[in-house]
């Protein structure tokens, strides 16, 4: 076990070092000149001259990219040329309202896509089954833009259920104190039952949003790995021996369809963890997708690239907990080893 | 040498007669929604190829008719240039459903080429390509795809060559892994034994056989490449206004909808997800996998 842990924390460190490579080398090629940014139109060539001096742009790209790593190392991802802060700081401010979004999305898709996952497959080809595929089918071909808009105008607009489109609270509403950094959790342990509500309230239309999306893919992957349970000869020989259908279902049928569906609830919320550019802009939501859309339109490099490293980082730790949740799951599998259905 | 290889092969495989009438009726019955996806997608297809002669100019403004509700004469009704919607949303089939199928083409070459190289030789060219596909895939597809296009500059083809790019992973993944089992079957074997170069038994005999998977996602993939595409457009990144492409409108739209003028950004994007449902009936009815 610790062997695989070495080479799989070998395998990773290699693609970070990759991912950082690559960011920046492509990041150097991006157009146009990030200290006319920071100076504004008006300024002279001096003050230009000043700022690339003063954040290293004009040292040669090989010298950049050892002085950005030593940095890197220590956990300082630069100074955003368009606001003057670290980059470090200004991610992990953010970084929890993604967050919290992934989190009640993925929860949402979770909890409906499960169900009709399990219903399609008992219920294979009849038409609970066809109709759970056409949902699927829809939410993978699924614009966010255009549902974030269209629920914003019936819900917000039309119906007046749920707040604008202005972030995470009313702008007039103070955040709770931060201690986890969910707006609902550190609402609920100030004992402040209102500005849950509220957060819940603006929470609820972006997470929907992305929920509609991401049930896609728990449906399809729980439905066919739950079929692929069901047919399998342990299934039948319950099934002979007088087991009923329901509890076969939940007891033998979930359980070992867990790992697949692990899997997949892993990947998605890995991809998640960027936050979702789209929705975040729509819903003015105030997370790292938003701050790398902005970074990306005036140029700000050090921003951008903080970004992507910081996203590929989480994705990797994500990857290897996942791991060992399965063997938490499922005691057969040792770390390691291929799972043998 | 190879003739005799290829003949050994076709020995044992005899195509089956095809009964065009039985085999419509049996792909109704077993996979009514590829059907229904293979008829949306003709329908796209008809108004991508045909439509742009019959409808008025798409960026033509006419002020005084601006912002009408959707009516006999405009079906969509019109945006706030007075442009007419449906005429804007029957040029845009043709600019996006030609993006995405060709997207989907362009990746589905050259990731099942580098896919084969990987999958077929193995050893420390595998392990490189791997290495580097992992690293693409760190990213988020829509990130890398944004990203890129600001690189390479605003235009559609630049949005082609970064989508592409985006796609090209998933699938030098899919080949490759279908080349490591094709590899240890025995009528690659007889083909290296038949005295062929291996490169012409990876490119010849194990890539043609190792395809089938990426067939099928390639549907999916050109239905994501329409999502990915207008999204990227509706961000301002990449097609730009005043051209008429579903995500430009859906951005456009999107200004008026406060005032209940829901037209304007409704159909446009209703297309959007048609067509790329269109796509993903037919790669899910066919076994496509979630890449």
């Amino acid at each position: 076990m610790w062997r695989y842990l070495g080479r799989r924390l070998l395998v990773s460190v290699v693609t970070v070092a990759g991912i950082v490579v690559v960011v920046f080398f492509i990041m150097r090629v991006l157009p146009g000149d990030a200290a006319a940014v920071r100076a504004g139109p008006y300024a002279s060539e001096e003050k230009l001259e000043q700022i690339r001096e003063q954040f290293g742009f004009s040292d040669p790209v090989p010298v950049q990219f050892v002085n950005y790593v030593k940095d890197a190392v220590t956990g300082d991802l630069g100074t955003s040329i368009r606001t003057g802060g670290e980059v470090t700081e200004e991610l992990l401010i953010r970084l929890p309202a993604s967050l919290e979004l992934a989190f009640y999305s993925v929860l949402l898709a979770v909890v409906a896509g499960v169900p009709v996952g399990i219903a399609a497959a008992a219920r294979r080809d009849t038409w609970i089954d066809r109709a759970a595929r056409v949902v699927a089918v829809l939410g993978s071909s699924m614009a966010f833009f255009w549902l974030g808009l269209m629920l914003t105008f019936l819900f917000f607009f039309k119906l007046g259920w749920f707040p604008g489109p202005v972030g995470r609270l009313a702008i007039t509403t103070q955040p709770p104190e931060t201690i986890t950094g969910f707006f609902t959790v550190d609402a609920a342990l100030a004992g402040n039952w209102g500005l849950m509500g509220e957060a819940f309230s603006y929470l609820a239309l972006p997470a929907v949003t992305v929920g509609f999306v991401l049930s896609a893919p728990i449906i399809k992957i729980v439905r066919s790995s739950m079929i692929e349970v069901l047919d399998s000869e342990y299934v039948r020989t319950a099934r002979a021996l007088g087991v009923r259908r329901r509890e076969v279902l939940f007891r033998d049928g979930f359980r070992n369809a867990l790992i697949p569906v692990t899997t997949a609830i892993g990947i998605i919320f890995g991809y998640m963890l960027g936050g979702n550019i789209i929705v975040e802009l729509i819903f003015a939501w105030p997370g790292v997708g938003r701050y790398a859309y902005e970074a990306l339109r005036v140029n700000d490099l050090e921003a951008l690239q903080g970004f992507v490293i910081v996203v590929g980082l989480l994705y990797i730790v994500l990857n290897v907990v996942i791991d060992f949740i399965y063997s938490w799951i499922d005691p057969r599998i040792k770390l390691g080893q291929k799972v043998v259905a | 040498m190879p003739a005799e290889s290829q003949s050994g092969a076709s020995e044992r495989f005899v195509p089956p007669r095809i009964d065009g009438g039985a085999t419509a009726r049996s792909l109704v019955s077993r996979k009514p929604l590829a059907v229904v996806g293979m008829v949306i997608l003709a329908v796209y297809i008809v108004l991508a190829a045909v439509g742009p002669f019959f409808v008025t100019d798409p960026v033509a403004t006419d002020p005084p008719n601006a912002l009408l509700a959707p009516s006999l004469e405009h079906p969509m009704g019109t945006d706030n240039f007075g442009r007419d919607v449906f005429a804007r949303a029957v040029h845009s089939a043709r600019l996006d459903l030609t993006l995405g199928i060709l997207i989907a083409m362009c990746a589905m070459v050259i990731g099942s080429a580098v896919g084969v190289v990987a999958g077929y030789w193995g050893g420390a060219v595998d392990e490189t390509l791997m290495r580097l596909t992992d690293i693409v895939l760190a990213f988020p597809g829509f990130v890398l795809a944004l990203i890129l296009v600001a690189v390479l500059g605003n235009s559609t083809l630049n949005v082609g060559i970064a989508v592409t790019a985006a796609f090209v992973p998933y699938f030098i993944r899919l080949t490759r892994a279908q080349a490591l089992s094709e590899r240890e079957l025995e009528y690659v074997d007889g083909a290296k034994l038949a005295g062929n170069r291996s490169a012409r038994v990876a490119f010849l005999h194990v890539l043609p056989n190792s395809l089938q998977p990426s067939l099928v996602t390639a549907t999916l993939v050109a239905g994501w490449a329409i999502l990915t595409v207008s999204g990227l457009a509706f961000l301002g990144v990449g097609i730009k206004p005043p051209t008429a492409e579903w995500g430009v409108m859906v951005s456009e739209g999107a200004r008026d909808i406060d005032a209940g003028h829901w037209w304007t950004s409704f159909f446009p994007g209703g297309m959007i997800v048609l067509a790329a449902m269109a796509f993903h009936f037919i790669g899910d009815e066919f076994g496509g996998r979630e890449a």
